[in-house]
């Protein structure tokens, strides 16, 4: 398959391949032919970047190293809309909230101290416009591009996620990204033997043609065995190995993940890389060994823009320069320009330093796995990266410009002119209500109900998370659909992490600031529901266009609102990343992007993951609680989506001082075994969470508390409890001591009661009861909540 | 240094009782299988795909995974493993041998076991918790489980349609070799309902699902005690440990 950009520039082609004979584009050339002309224009680079790029070599790149610095200078390599802003995550981060830190911002992915010397490293990132384009590739390459993250810091992966965004479910487009997507996801991370703990599944037309594949990744390791990406130490090695080189993912970072679909523009589909999980689950194999014996300097995994970025990020990191031989690089298709094989995004590589006292150890164990290996190059000291092709210099570099020294840019952002508009367009209070009328008599609530808990968005994911393997590794302790996926570290002690991730778009939409505020409050909510404490951060920034001043704004005040809450909360960020250009609409209008999606995901410890606190309950006759204050705030939710088919108005109020206060009452009553099952509640408010904990385990409840089901919506820090009843007291105690606002409203409740018929008229099963109003059968709830993703997709 | 026939083995004890689990290049159960054979008093032994040597163990678990990436065919590829080649010996031999999932394809694909496994009838990848019937209690794998029992464990995979011909089908049937049947749903269209099956001696048992991930309460499926408190696994290896044990 071909798949570099139209490069059809006869110099640029001509420059780059020496295997017909042609004179190569080498640093002589280049210096001797300032006027030729280069395609820097199709490999995405702007004029005044191209102008930077002479101005840093003083004279013109060769075609090799025009190659390498438009993928490390695109927007996905670069973050040179974003970086301006996302010092923030550091400046933010106190010396106290370093404390569990051993890795930060910068490496492939943040470390952090869970104790016991054990140490644990995650990071989610997108993988959206290849998604689109080829649906299974795309998210199998994203899931694998994020494992090999992982494994690059020294790590073993444990676990993975998935946060997808997919457009409406009646749009014809939809299902061939969903079974693509979801497929992919599982194709790779199951053949990977990486247990998928959970995610996030939305439809929404906002994501129409442009969907959301994000992927999460963590890894154990113990506090020595960390691995960073840096070449030092003259004369050490530079080994390839892995996967061959080949022409799948070339351009893929410079074009793909920075810029958007328009009709003309020749099709990009072939820039979508093709995975091999066998490779790569050999590939971990073989790297965690080559850890164990020592014998790895520095490492960095090929992803986006392939050996350029790793070459280049080696170099940078490291001390001295480097040097490289093209032509030792393996090559699955041998007609492969320099251009090319720098800038191939083939799957399933990694790239090693090693002393030459330790190569023929390296290489015995590669060997052993069948993993093919060539020695590329060597670390040197001249504090420049070079690189020739069959003996001819074609790049001469300082690798810190092509690295990390790439543009940065401030560009303008404002507020958009649409959203006093939307804001104004509220579903809440007395004016909300005349507007968009709501259930009333009990049988409207019931039924209302019904349709929510069937919708796409609280639906039942299983039919999805089916196709994930969740027990492989024998240490998942929950997984979807808890509120959080807990993972066992240590089999001795039962140390263990939770995981929880989550973004709200429509809040996001209706105030980008408090929409990140609000996806970290329930990632980290979700956390301490189920019993950990809140450690670190995550992120993954989906947003529109950097060069549309409205989606600028949008990701300006997300960053904001996410460095504040991490500030306030204790939480820092350890790293993620930044998905820009999503979207196909008009630009300046409301429509021109998705709905700002801020993925946040919380890292939490617990020291007995046997202690993890369930989401629903089993056990009749246990008291219900609900933690928080209820208001009547209804703008972005579930019903208002769904029975209304609206958005507008003000998402919820956050309140961090409160959320903290919560998870510590959370995390301590799971700790003294106080509470049996805890469920946060946020989309589709208390009624959602009722059902689900009734769901979870086949076991009802009767709820008692009418003023609350007639408001029934989203509050901000909320949670649910069952409590045995002879802790109650000791319960209300640790809440009223905290001044944690607390409600009885219910109990759970598994008899079958006479009273309750099934649709033939004989007594039904257990029931979810709110007194007073209505009565569901846990079987009519559950076919409900159960058939719609089936129906619509198997 | 071959089989061990039970007989033999009837002063070890239990810790002394030695069991192999294979590693193939894209094997994924395999440190499920070794703790699974470790928490039921066992000590697990690893063998390597390459390593034509079985290293004097008393029984061999080939676990689940993706051997080879499945490319082929599953386990078509690891059924010419240097290792193979002993273990086949063995197993005729009278060696207690386990495959589950990709490890019974292996099985299959080596002629231990008969039948073959093709993609599920939904055609999707597919990870449940599954209530099996125990159809034959007396093999070196299934001793300590009751005949007409009903277990629960995860099943989880890709190709795991059971099929053979009529009369192959019906051998196994007649001759009480069928181990575990699928309990109400059948999850990926296998023939009869079929589960899991036994060679004629008892020794060599190959299923679809895994016992290896209910083994230990707080990591299996969800049991009668409560959420993932399910260890009906645990049982494969006590049963082999007390086979060997005589």
């Amino acid at each position: 398959m071909t798949s570099a950009p139209d490069t059809s520039s006869d110099v640029a082609q001509a420059a780059t391949d020496s295997s017909h004979g042609v004179l190569p584009d080498t640093v002589a050339h280049a210096a001797a032919t300032p006027d030729t002309a280069l395609p820097f224009a199709e490999l995405g680079l702007k004029p005044d970047e191209y102008e930077r790029i002479v101005a840093l070599l003083g004279r013109r790149p060769t075609a090799a190293e025009l190659a390498m610095y438009s993928v490390m200078w695109s927007e996905h390599c670069s973050y040179k809309s974003s970086k301006v802003h996302l010092r923030q995550f550091g400046d933010k981060t106190t010396e106290e909230m370093r404390k569990h830190l051993l890795v930060g911002i910068g490496e492939n992915a943040g470390v952090v101290d869970i104790g016991d010397g054990w140490a644990v490293t995650f990071k989610v990132e997108s993988h959206n416009h290849p998604s689109f384009v080829e649906p299974y590739q795309g998210a199998a390459t994203g899931v694998g591009g994020i494992v090999r993250d992982i494994i690059s810091m020294g790590a073993r992966p444990v676990a993975v996620m998935d946060q997808l965004r997919f457009g409406a479910v009646d749009h014809p487009d939809t299902a061939r990204v969903v079974h693509g997507v979801v497929a992919g996801v599982g194709g790779y991370g199951n053949s990977l033997g990486l247990p998928n703990i959970g995610g996030e599944l939305v439809f929404d037309s906002a994501y129409q043609g442009n969907p959301l594949v994000n992927a999460l990744c963590v890894g154990v390791l113990r506090h020595e065995d960390i691995h960073l990406a840096n070449a030092s130490g003259v004369g050490n090695k530079v080994v390839l190995f892995g996967a061959r080189t080949g022409g799948d993912g070339i351009g893929g970072a410079s074009i793909l993940a920075s810029e958007t679909f328009e009709d003309g523009v020749p099709s990009k589909r072939p820039s979508v890389q093709v995975g091999d999980p066998f490779m790569e689950k050999v590939l971990i194999e073989c790297c965690l060994e080559l850890y164990a014996a020592r014998v790895v300097e520095g490492i960095q995994d090929l992803g986006a823009a392939g050996i350029s970025c790793a070459t280049s990020e080696l170099a940078s990191n490291g001390e001295g320069g480097m040097h490289v031989d093209l032509e030792n690089v393996l090559l699955r298709d041998p007609s492969l320009t320099a251009g090319e094989i720098l800038m191939s995004e083939s799957q399933e590589r990694m790239m090693a330093v090693v002393t030459p006292a330790k190569l023929e150890e390296f290489l015995a164990i590669t060997a052993r796995w069948d993993v093919e290996t060539a020695v590329i190059g060597e670390v040197t000291g001249t504090g420049r990266l070079t690189i020739d092709h069959h003996g001819h210099r074609i790049v001469d570099v300082d690798p810190r410009t092509v690295a990390h020294e790439g543009p940065v840019y401030d560009r303008p952002y404002a507020r958009p002119a649409w959203m006093d508009g939307l804001q104004a367009d509220t579903v809440s209070g007395p004016e909300g209500a005349a507007r968009y009328p709501r259930p009333a008599s009990g049988q409207e609530l019931r039924e209302t109900l019904l349709r929510l808990v069937a919708s796409p968005n609280l639906a039942s994911k299983s039919w999805v998370t089916d196709q994930y393997d969740r027990f492989v590794q024998g240490n998942t302790a929950m997984a979807q659909p808890d509120d959080g996926g807990v993972i066992r570290v240590d089999e001795e002690s039962g140390l263990g992490v939770a995981l929880a991730t989550d973004a709200n778009g429509r809040y996001a939409k209706l105030d980008p600031y408090l929409g990140a505020q609000l996806a970290l409050a329930e990632a980290y909510r979700n956390v301490a529901t189920v019993g950990a404490r809140p450690l670190a951060v995550t992120d993954c920034l989906n947003f529109g266009s950097p060069e549309d001043p409205d989606s600028m704004w949008q990701l300006v005040r997300a960053i904001e609102g996410l460095a504040d809450a991490c500030a306030e909360l204790g939480v820092p960020v350890t790293g993620g990343n930044v998905s820009l250009y999503n979207g196909t609409g008009e630009p300046g209008t409301i429509d021109s992007s998705i709905h700002p999606t801020p993925v946040v995901g919380v890292l939490g410890v617990l020291d007995d993951v046997a202690r993890a606190t369930p989401s629903g309950w089993r056990v009749p006759g246990q008291a219900i609680y609900l933690l928080g204050t209820t208001r009547g705030e209804l703008d972005g939710s579930a019903w208002a989506d769904v029975v209304h088919n609206q958005l507008g108005g003000l998402p919820p109020r956050v309140d961090l001082a409160n959320e903290r206060t919560l998870a510590a009452i959370l995390v301590n009553a799971s700790r003294d075994g106080l509470v049996d099952a805890a469920h946060d509640l946020s989309e589709g408010g208390l009624a959602q969470g009722l059902v689900e904990a009734c769901l979870r385990y086949g076991t009802g409840a009767r709820v008692w508390l009418d003023e609350l089901c007639a408001r029934d919506e989203i509050t901000p820090f909320e949670a649910l409890f069952a409590v045995p009843r002879t802790e109650e007291v000791r319960f209300v105690d640790m809440c009223t001591a905290r001044g944690v606002a607390h409600q009885r409203i219910g109990v759970t409740d598994d008899t079958t009661d006479a009273d309750h018929h099934d649709a033939s008229g004989a007594a039904a099963g257990p029931a979810l009861e709110v007194q007073d109003l209505f009565t569901l059968g846990l079987d009519e709830l559950a076919q409900a909540h159960r058939d719609t993703l089936p129906r619509l997709f198997a | 240094m071959t089989a061990v026939a039970p007989e033999a083995t009837g002063s070890t004890t239990l810790q002394g009782a030695r069991v192999g689990v294979i590693t193939f290049p894209g094997t994924l159960d395999d440190r499920d299988a070794a703790r699974a054979v470790r928490l039921a008093g066992g000590t697990a032994v690893p063998l390597w795909h390459a390593d034509a040597d079985l290293h004097e163990v008393d029984a061999v678990v080939l676990p689940g995974g993706f051997s080879y990436g499945d490319y082929l065919r599953a386990g078509a590829i690891s059924r010419f493993a240097p290792v193979m080649g002993e273990l086949v010996e063995a197993a005729q031999g009278g060696l207690p041998v386990l495959g589950i999932c990709n490890g019974f394809q292996v099985l299959t694909e080596a002629h231990l076991l008969p039948g073959s496994m093709i993609k599920n009838d939904h055609r999707t990848f597919l990870c449940r918790e599954q209530v099996l019937v125990v159809e034959n209690a007396e093999t070196a794998w299934t001793r300590d489980y009751n005949q007409g029992e009903r277990i629960t464990i995860p099943l989880k995979n890709q190709d795991g349609q059971y099929v053979a011909d009529e009369h192959t089908l019906d051998e196994l049937e007649g001759e009480g070799r069928v181990v575990f049947r699928y309990e109400g749903w059948n999850p990926n269209g296998s023939r009869r309902d079929i589960a899991g099956i036994t060679n004629a001696a008892g020794n060599v048992v190959g299923l679809m699902p895994h016992p290896e991930h209910a083994v230990e309460v707080g990591f299996g499926p969800d049991g009668e005690a409560g959420p993932r408190t399910g260890t009906d696994g645990l049982r494969f290896f006590s049963s082999v440990l007390t086979t060997l044990l005589g």
